[in-house]
């Protein structure tokens, strides 16, 4: 049976991301800084990549020339995207706890010299495609075949330097670049279709010349059947539209703008822990 | 420019476009890791060699700096060394927070060749102009800027970045330029190049400057002043030794720059003296002004960017002393 059919895997990897949900927010915590609503709903997301066989990478040689580059466009999930590299292995998990701490290499947004694992420092919203692009075509004068997934927001396409990028990724028919979007429809100030619509947001990225697939952004085994089977269209970059709910997981901050940056208390870490059924170890 | 052209090493004009185009195209037959990004225009950017020659090297993302300057980050990535070609007033301004993250605060292997910097856009008019560009990008954290001075320096900076690491602004000049240098000059990259040794007043000057600081030190000698003239091409990281060296034993410093008079040569040379060694200074570039419409030899003289402007400036330097 393939690895991806196997239930039982399915259901480890679904507890890696509820590991990674906890982990996130009880770093939070202990920052009394962080954004819980997108790490929660990435983590799935961030799961599958990493655990779930999508990446190419090697945790031992974090520049391995010949890697998968992964992204994180949406650079305040640091919560999550850093629970992720430690699970996988990149640093010691004990390492979480200095996360925003003074002179931690855990900074409240990614950087590529602090920590290994992190391809771009991210943070300013529509870096991370323009960034991809760049990293796509450097594959392919290289005459490589690694791939290059790069993970974004969905209030963050309103930034118009993605739409930039994505021009010159149908330009290049850049097919070993895929976009994910976690779609989660809440930005920083209120829901994304209140503040500024992006529907249709499929058939946005279509015109941009990206061929479209849209998943349940919470269901690892069918994010791992879609992203294991890129490009999706051949000479054409991918888009994975990841229609995800912010603050998944944890009901009281499901779908609320209020937990796009909510700081969780030591009640809310204990009743996340019960909903997830998973503890952290670190 | 006729005149300038008497007090330097060869009498006639050189475009340091073409320096900068065919070092780049020696440096990619040599090295398969370097590749030019351009934002529309192949002519501004001089890369029509370039582009027939490695095509598959050459990436043009259309009229886009913010793209541009990511994708050059992203390139640098992957293994290689992106030159980012393009108009440097676009370049630098529009895409400035991808200058400060994607290339300075990461730390990426991406040389922003800004072409046509200054005024050399003349009757185009302040949007076209570039004259904050050295100070954006002088302030940042981690970015080298190389302001050459010629044609002869324009081919040696482009050959000495491609040894470099991390994120380089090399501001490459629109207009014509008698070589102050001979053909063999070695760029020292954070070393300050003398171009005279005189004891009385120094001149410091980049880019386009130089020249004609060179033809002021010419008229000082008449008047029977000893200028020394220093090219100031590593505009970051600031040879400081030299500065003191210049403040302790003349009688002070006059910078020249094509661009704002804060915040670029001006200001890191006054940055140092303040601290160090302070002294008489006059900064000679563009006062707290957009420019109004003239040929970019115009603006020149407009802002009293010319040999004498920087002859009259040297004098009250020394007439303050006296």
């Amino acid at each position: 049976m393939p690895e991806a059919a196997n239930p039982e895997h399915a259901a480890r990897l679904k507890a890696q991301a509820n590991w990674i949900r906890l982990s996130a927010m009880t770093m939070t915590n202990h920052a009394q800084l962080g954004h819980t609503g997108g790490d929660l709903s990435s983590a799935d997301i961030l799961a599958t990549l990493y655990l779930g066989g999508i990446l190419r990478v090697d945790p031992q040689q974090p520049r391995w020339p010949q890697r998968d580059r992964f992204i994180l466009s949406k650079g305040h999930c640091s919560g999550a995207f850093y629970s992720a590299l430690a699970l996988k292995g990149f640093f010691p998990r004990d390492q979480l706890k200095t996360f925003m701490d003074p002179l931690s290499m855990l900074n409240g947004h990614p950087d590529r010299n602090k920590l290994p694992g992190v391809e771009a420092n991210t943070g300013p919203l529509g870096h991370g495609l323009p960034i991809s692009v760049g990293a796509a075509l450097g594959a392919r004068m290289r005459g490589e075949t690694w791939r290059v997934f790069v993970l974004t927001g969905d209030g963050e396409l309103q930034e118009g330097s993605n739409w930039e990028a994505a021009m010159t990724a149908q330009h290049y028919g850049l097919e070993n670049l895929v976009v994910i979007v976690d779609r989660n429809r809440i930005q920083q100030g209120d829901f994304t279709e209140k503040t500024l619509k992006m529907e249709p947001l499929a058939d946005r990225w279509r015109a941009f010349g990206f061929a479209v697939v849209e998943a349940d952004g919470h269901d690892c085994k069918a994010l791992r059947d879609r992203l294991s089977r890129v490009p999706f269209e051949a000479g054409k970059p991918s888009c994975l539209i990841a229609n995800t709910v912010k603050g998944k997981g944890v009901s009281f901050a499901e779908n609320q703008p209020a937990w796009h940056h909510g700081v969780p208390t030591r009640e809310h870490l204990a009743a996340a822990a019960s909903e997830l059924g998973v503890e952290v170890d670190w | 420019m006729e005149a300038v052209a008497k007090a330097v090493e060869n009498t006639s004009l050189h475009d340091c476009r073409d320096a900068y185009a065919e070092a780049l195209e020696k440096m990619a037959a040599g090295d398969a890791r370097v590749c030019a990004v351009i934002n529309d225009s192949l002519s501004s950017a001089k890369l029509k060699n370039f582009k027939a020659k490695y095509p598959g090297r050459f990436v043009n993302v259309g009229i886009a700096e913010q793209n541009m300057v990511g994708v050059g980050a992203g390139l640098a990535n992957a293994g290689m060394v992106p030159y980012l070609c393009g108009a440097a007033c676009f370049m630098t301004a529009r895409a400035m927070e991808q200058v400060k993250v994607d290339l300075a605060y990461s730390r990426s292997n991406v040389r922003l060749c800004g072409m046509s910097p200054g005024m050399a856009y003349g009757q185009l008019g302040p949007t076209h102009h570039s004259i904050e560009d050295v100070a954006w990008t002088r302030i940042l954290p981690n970015i080298g800027v190389i302001v050459p001075a010629d044609a002869v320096e324009t081919r040696a900076a482009m050959l000495y970045s491609l040894k470099h690491e991390g994120p380089l602004f090399l501001r490459i000049a629109r207009m014509p330029l008698p070589d102050v240098h001979k053909s063999g000059y070695e760029f020292r990259y954070g070393i300050a190049d003398v171009l005279r040794w005189g004891r009385d007043v120094t001149l410091m000057a980049c880019g386009v400057m130089v020249s004609r600081a060179l033809e002021a030190a010419h008229m000082l000698e008449s008047a029977g002043v000893d200028a020394r003239v220093v090219n100031m091409s590593t505009v970051k990281p600031l040879d400081r030794d030299a500065v003191l060296d210049a403040a302790r034993s003349t009688c002070g410093i006059v910078t020249a720059e094509e661009g704002l008079a804060a915040g670029g040569l001006g200001g890191a040379v006054a940055e140092v003296l303040a601290e160090e060694h302070p002294a008489p200074m006059r900064i000679l570039g563009v006062r707290d002004a957009f420019a109004p419409t003239g040929s970019a030899e115009f603006l020149l003289e407009h802002f009293g960017l010319t040999p004498g402007g920087i002859r009259d400036a040297a004098l009250e330097l020394l007439e303050k002393r006296r």
